[in-house]
């Protein structure tokens, strides 16, 4: 509990940063807590890392495009084979387009991770990406993916939590990960217009798409176990009918192609009852309000105390550091980094054992950070995270990646790390003795068996090796 | 209209609770040297059962389903007929060679023990095996790995990592593709020292050195982008099915030789319907006709080793009845399941079926459960496996209620 300073600054870099760069761990060293904290002093700015990637809405822009032309092409081709084909038309041309983004956008994302001198920040914008995960899986993701962290969760993480839920709710990634741009109301303006017209046409095509407001609920407000009911999920998914994005297909052509829209043609009329609160009809302001009462709420507070705490300092946290994060989010109105403070603040996340085993991605970014090296090509670089089992923004669901040991510490993942390390080890050499970067990157962590271990290696590249498979690297 | 069929033979826990428990031990002492390989596939996302396998001769299918109705067997895309009352979906036509065969057994309007919609915490249950979902912090393989005798690792996860349901005490090995280089022995002596106080770690190299063994030269065929060699990323969303193919059949490899794993799990994600599903044709015909495939890949790499081998393929609930407003379905609770395998009894369709009518269905939109996924479990574990029938407390808590089924597999 009573660690020297050197372990301090040691904990600092590993737990609350993204591992220490050379010279880091002196730079801590004085005052760990204040390095951590100095990191969220100044207000937003965009990384230089991230100049000139294309907006989410050139990229959603980009695949309506090619959605559109396929179907012209369907309709000039006439009827002949039409309805048989297993694969959606234009999935190759849409991969083929938003592909370089990706890479952009996930090779700029590393280089920020590598080289950024305030990694808790960047730590917090991968947690916060990873809590309103929107995964690539989904073909209209790729790109957006990236768009949403850059747009919707970089320029909000210090400050309120309802303006950052609002920005990622409304941005066109989550709307379309989440299905929502056609939900519809069945008394809506078009409910009512395509009953009306083809009532054998309508089923399929009017009524609502619960995926969005289940999820906001479960995953990024409420808590599985926050209070809520199916009712609940029915009647917020009517309040955000409407939600959607411009430049659609047919009815849904009107907007600006790629951006959010309300669509009040599609938002169903009247008030609606969520969590026992009445909502008065109010079109986009009434979800808006919604989401308002939802940020407030105890059970969020508590939901995204639990895994702040988990992410930072242990699996299973203590749970008298949830109850001082929770504590923290309600009196300060969910003011994020007063809860950030309060984490950095408490005692019991600066415990000396290291809790949490690193996920790839971490594991990485530390290794690359130890030894200064920054990849200059985009694609074996991102070829690392697909071999260690994280490619960038693709957890396969909303959950987002897992965050317990359990969930990465497989036989096969370990040997996975191994061969990594011997590669790496392999390529850097001996430009990088192993003893001086376990003391750059460790410090007081390293134990007196891994350095015995260093020093007997059979070569410098094995060296590296080791140290980077030490179980104090896979930890922090 | 209702098809109990076998159901009762099968003794799979009703919705009425009026089955009695099966006191009678059946034939699983027996079996107990010879006990056959077990392999779990989960579906991850939430099958819809409709589709997978409709029931055409509901009176209630074709509407409730409209735009994404699979057509009866005999018209133009038609289900491939299972009973008469059932179909398999027409993107599976391996897995409907094997029911003629009489190597598939399907189960339909089945559940776990949850009944709320999360996804995750659905997962969680169908995988800790108990009634809750932070119930546990082991899954029901893994304990029933607990209750026979070990021989080494026993457990195989196909994947760098370990799902739930295979997770606790017992060490189990993961396994898949690698692109990076085989490590020289020499090294892994090394991390075994450096390893020595930390059991953890130690008990994973273990475990690793001895499954690489095992798949020996398949660990350099992974068809993954090249890590660190400068090979172009895998483009995303497109590798899945391949990828799966070839760990499927490599698992069957690695399953049927002298010493191999008795119990593998093979995730399979991406079933969550909610817009655009399709019907003959579409987003899930693409799925389904990937996981024909992947099925048939396992049975290829087991070779002989299949006609001892069960298969269980799962979801952790079902969709709703009703299509709904983006041409797709929203959560639900029963869904289909399939029993696999040359050691399985196939051929049948097991189904207490509760019908689509809106009073029919839980809570007035979902397939009504009718019947209890931890039986079937249950029946494969004693029967096939040879967990003795009193560690299937262990292995389900919380399931006396729960019978075991019977005469899943051929006598």
């Amino acid at each position: 509990m009573t660690a020297d300073a050197a372990t301090l600054a040691a904990i600092a870099t590993n737990r609350f940063g993204f591992g220490a760069r050379p010279g880091e761990l002196l730079a801590a060293r004085s005052d760990p807590r204040g390095w951590i904290l100095q990191t969220l002093r100044h207000p937003y700015r965009p990384p230089d890392e991230l100049a000139g990637l294309a907006s989410g809405q050139e990229l959603l822009a980009a695949f309506l495009a090619v959605r559109a032309e396929r179907a012209a092409e369907r309709r000039a081709g006439g009827r002949a084979g039409a309805g048989t084909t297993a694969a959606p038309a234009g999935l190759d041309t849409v991969r083929e387009r938003l592909l370089p983004h990706y890479v952009a956008q996930a090779a700029a994302r590393c280089r920020v991770a590598i080289a950024s001198d305030t990694s808790f920040r960047e730590r917090l914008v991968h947690f916060w990406s990873n809590h309103f995960a929107v995964s690539i899986d989904k073909p209209i993701c790729l790109g957006l993916a990236g768009a949403l962290e850059n747009e919707a969760i970089r320029p909000y993480i210090d400050g309120r939590f309802e303006d950052l839920l609002y920005a990622v709710e409304t941005h066109p990634a989550m709307i379309t990960y989440l299905d929502n741009q056609r939900s519809m109301g069945l008394h809506s303006d078009l409910g009512q217009r395509v009953a009306r017209r083809a009532p054998e046409a309508a089923q399929g095509r009017t009524g609502l798409n619960e995926n969005l407001a289940r999820e906001i609920l479960e995953l990024h407000t409420l808590g599985v176990d926050g209070g809520y009911s199916q009712a609940d999920v029915t009647s917020f998914a009517a309040v955000i009918t409407g939600w959607s994005i411009g430049g659609g297909e047919g009815r849904f052509a009107a907007g600006e192609p790629g951006a959010f829209v309300f669509r009040d043609a599609l938002h169903e009329p009247g008030a609606r009852v969520v969590l026992g609160r009445r909502y008065a009809e109010g079109g986009m302001a009434q979800g808006r309000a919604v989401l308002r009462d939802l940020a407030a709420h105890p059970s969020t507070a508590r939901h995204l105390a639990k895994k702040l705490a988990r992410h930072f300092v242990a699996d299973d946290p203590p749970a008298e550091l949830i109850e001082r994060l929770t504590r923290a989010y309600m009196v300060h109105d969910g003011h994020l980094p007063a809860v950030y403070e309060a984490l950095v603040r408490a005692d019991l996340a600066w415990r000396s054992e290291a809790y949490k085993y690193k996920q790839p991605c971490e594991f990485i970014y530390s290794t690359l950070r130890a030894l200064d090296v920054a990849p200059r090509e985009p694609r074996p670089l991102l070829g690392s995270f697909e071999a260690l089992g994280q490619r960038h923004w693709s957890p396969g669901s909303p959950a987002g990646w897992p965050d317990s040991a359990a969930d990465w510490d497989g036989a096969d993942a370990l040997m996975q790390r191994i061969q990594w390390s011997v590669a790496l080890g392999e390529r850097v050499g001996d430009a990088h003795p192993a003893l001086d970067t376990a003391e750059a990157a460790l410090g007081p962590l390293a134990t007196a068996h891994t350095r015995t271990a260093l020093e007997r290696a059979a070569s410098g590249s094995q060296a590296i090796a080791l140290l980077l498979m030490s179980p104090e690297f896979q930890r922090r | 209209m209702r098809t109990r069929r076998d159901f009762l033979a099968a003794g799979a826990q009703l919705s009425l609770g009026a089955l009695l428990v099966q006191a009678l031990p059946g034939v699983s002492f027996a079996a107990l040297p010879g006990a056959g390989p077990f392999v779990v596939v989960i579906l991850r996302g939430a099958l819809d059962g409709l589709s997978a396998v409709p029931p055409f001769g509901d009176p209630d299918y074709r509407n409730a389903r409209g735009p994404i109705a699979i057509a009866r067997p005999g018209e133009p895309n038609g289900a491939l007929d299972l009973d008469g009352f059932f179909g398999l979906h027409p993107s599976m036509p391996l897995l409907h060679g094997r029911y003629q065969a009489g190597e598939l057994l399907v189960v339909h309007a089945t559940a776990s023990a949850y009944r709320e919609r999360s996804h995750f915490d659905g997962q969680n249950v169908l995988e800790n095996g108990g009634e809750h979902p932070s119930g546990s912090a082991s899954g029901w393989l893994n304990r029933a790995l607990g209750a026979l005798p070990g021989r080494g690792i026993d457990g195989l996860a196909l994947g760098q990592n370990v799902p739930l349901i295979l997770r606790g005490p017992v060490p189990v090995g993961s396994w898949a593709p690698s692109a990076l280089p085989e490590v020289e022995p020499e090294l892994i002596a090394r991390l075994r020292d450096l390893y020595s106080d930390d059991p953890t770690l130690a008990a994973r190299l273990d475990a690793a050195t001895r499954m690489d063994a095992l798949a020996g030269e398949e660990s350099a065929s992974g068809a993954m982008g090249g890590a660190m060699t400068g090979a172009a990323t895998r483009a995303p969303g497109s590798g899945g099915i391949g990828r799966l193919k070839t760990i499927a059949e490599t698992a069957g490899r690695m399953i049927a030789a002298p010493g191999g794993p008795r119990i593998a799990v093979l995730d399979a994600q991406g079933w969550d319907t909610h817009a655009g599903e399709g019907g003959a044709a579409g987003q899930l015909a693409g799925r389904l006709g990937g996981l024909d495939q992947v099925l048939d890949a396992l049975r290829s790499g087991l070779g002989t080793e299949w006609q001892r081998t069960a298969v269980l393929v799962c979801t952790e609930f079902g969709r709703t009845v009703q299509v709904n407003g983006t041409g797709g379905t929203d959560h639900g609770t029963g869904s289909a399941a399939f029993l696999l395998g040359g050691a399985v009894r196939g051929g049948r369709v097991l189904a207490d079926w509760p019908g689509l009518g809106e009073r029919h269905r839980y809570q007035g939109r979902d397939l009504m459960p009718t019947a209890d996924l931890r039986s079937f479990a249950k029946g494969i574990l004693r029967d096939h496996v040879g967990v003795p029938e009193a560690r299937l407390a262990d292995v389900f808590p919380d399931s006396a209620q729960v019978s075991v089924a019977r005469d899943l597999l051929r006598g």
